[in-house]
């Protein structure tokens, strides 16, 4: 279920993960806020070049962008029917407006645009990595707990929900549309909680015999490369380019 | 009482979880440098919650802790005395929470005041110390129970603890890795005190068996521990005698 990807020797891989956590972020924003189509498509391309040099496997990529389009293919019900403007074609009763397809059609652009960079982002950087340069980057200490904990534990939990599950299935249990199959699954649902919260304070108890007194030091030390710096000068002229063709296209 | 050598003076403890009946109740216990104990008891007799009232992490509702000579009361004499002694837990995946290895087992050292390069090479050092070099890359959640259970120990060893509190080191061991333990622990020759419901392995590297029962530790004079010679019929696997 949380399996790690697989880590290539692709240049991305190579990049100081702090250049490309600040890459990421800076072109996530202004993607999310273009609107012009054009500019959009550019956005969408550079997604997909930058995938093709991180060498993302096929498997990965489908798997990762396969819930984002369902969330989009729900927005393509309804978006199209519910913004108003000019109707251009009529699906029974319900006009679809110009207005509302080019709506969904941006998100959808943007929502991939954005997706295809974080794809690229955690398929070269170890998890671990992108917490050490997000402490680096002097994002909050809880945050960065909080994203250590939570990939460090979500483990843990998998394992105590298939020992429930298991338990269950050994004891012939089959999910029905009835009562006692509610019932089971709010059981486990709630014992699972109930498990993390004495988890947590295990482990907080455990911390503090440690002498833990509220900080998380890091061992890992990043440098700044030459290729790193190039590779920073050119993602901030792509991204202002993109700002700079929104920009043109709407005058 | 006065005396250089005493480390824990338990007196009079009592320690109950809101609505139950206490678990212990004017317990007394006296623990001296170069003490190395055993505690059996039935499960739910309150070992575990004992080890977690010396660590401050529990507190009694009644009773008087001395550590070191000094009373211990507060949070901050608390954080004090868990630099000396150190606590290995019943669940290993409970104490291992950073994600390598070696950043696990620097955290100690880290909190201790350490620089990063000293910190890194007392992690080393007790890692290779206890066998397990070559293990400071490994992803802590992907180690087996054996090895969790060993890298936990370096967890600990890495503060330098003056006595260790062992709960259950042994349970769901291999032959291998209890006897890696075992040297360990007789190598470091610390004072310890040992939760085991394994009888021969409390007999080999303890030289005080207590049994905590009916909210009390009894002495071993009380328990009707005995040396067993004798052949068994289905093999070597761990059993018990009544």
């Amino acid at each position: 279920m949380f399996e790690e990807p697989s880590y290539n020797d692709s240049i991305i891989a190579h990049l100081d993960p702090r250049i490309k956590i600040v890459t990421v972020f800076f072109f996530s924003i202004v993607v999310a806020v273009l609107n012009q189509i054009p500019a959009l498509l550019c956005g969408l391309t550079l997604g997909f070049l930058m995938v093709l040099t991180a060498k993302v496997s096929k498997k990965d990529l489908v798997k990762r962008l396969t819930p984002v389009n369902i969330l989009v293919g729900f927005l393509w019900l309804f978006l199209p029917f519910t913004i108003p403007g000019e109707p251009i074609l009529h699906l029974g009763p319900f006009p679809v407006t110009h207005e509302g397809v080019l709506y969904a059609t941006r998100i959808t652009i943007k929502s991939n645009a954005i997706m295809l960079m974080m794809i690229v982002l955690v398929t070269t950087t170890p998890i671990f990595t992108l917490g050490h340069a997000m402490h680096q980057l002097r994002v909050p200490p809880k945050i960065v707990h909080l994203f250590f904990f939570t990939y460090r534990y979500i483990h843990v939990m998998q394992r105590e929900y298939m020992r429930l599950v298991n338990s269950m299935k050994i004891r012939g249990f089959r999910p029905k549309t009835n009562v006692h199959t509610y019932r089971t699954f709010a059981y486990m649902i709630g014992m699972i909680l109930v498990r993390s919260f004495d988890r947590a304070q295990r482990v907080h108890n455990a911390m503090l015999c440690r002498g833990f007194k509220g900080n998380l030091y890091s061992l890992k030390t990043f440098s700044i490369k030459k290729q790193d710096i190039l590779f920073l000068v050119l993602a901030t002229v792509i991204v202002i380019g993109l700002g700079v063709l929104e920009w043109k296209t709407t005058i | 009482m006065e005396n250089n050598d005493l480390i824990i003076h338990l007196e009079d403890i009592t320690f109950g979880y809101p609505g139950y009946d206490p678990v212990l109740e004017k317990l007394n216990l006296t623990f001296c440098r170069g003490n190395q104990i055993g505690l059996m008891g039935p499960n739910g007799s309150g070992k575990t919650t004992l080890f977690h009232i010396i660590m401050g992490l529990l507190k009694p509702s009644a009773g008087k802790i001395e550590i070191f000579n000094t009373p211990i009361e507060t949070e901050n004499d608390f954080r004090r005395i868990r630099e000396k002694i150190g606590l290995l837990f019943q669940d290993a995946d409970d104490q291992l929470f950073s994600p390598t290895v070696l950043e696990d087992v620097a955290f100690g050292p880290l909190n201790l005041g350490k620089t990063k390069n000293d910190a890194m090479d007392i992690a080393r050092n007790t890692l290779d110390f206890l066998g397990l070099d070559g293990f400071e890359e490994r992803i802590t959640y992907k180690l087996s129970g054996g090895e969790k259970r060993l890298v936990s120990l370096a967890t600990v060893l890495a503060m330098e603890p003056e006595v260790l509190l062992l709960d259950e080191p042994t349970s769901g061991l291999d032959k291998k890795t209890r006897s890696t333990l075992k040297r360990v622990l007789i190598d470091l020759d610390l004072s310890y005190i040992l939760i085991s419901h394994d009888i021969d392995f409390l007999h080999e590297i303890t030289d005080t068996i207590f049994l905590l029962e009916n909210r009390k530790i009894l002495l071993d004079q009380e328990v009707h521990v005995h040396q067993h010679v004798h052949a068994h019929p289905h093999g070597a696997y761990s059993h018990e005698h009544k």
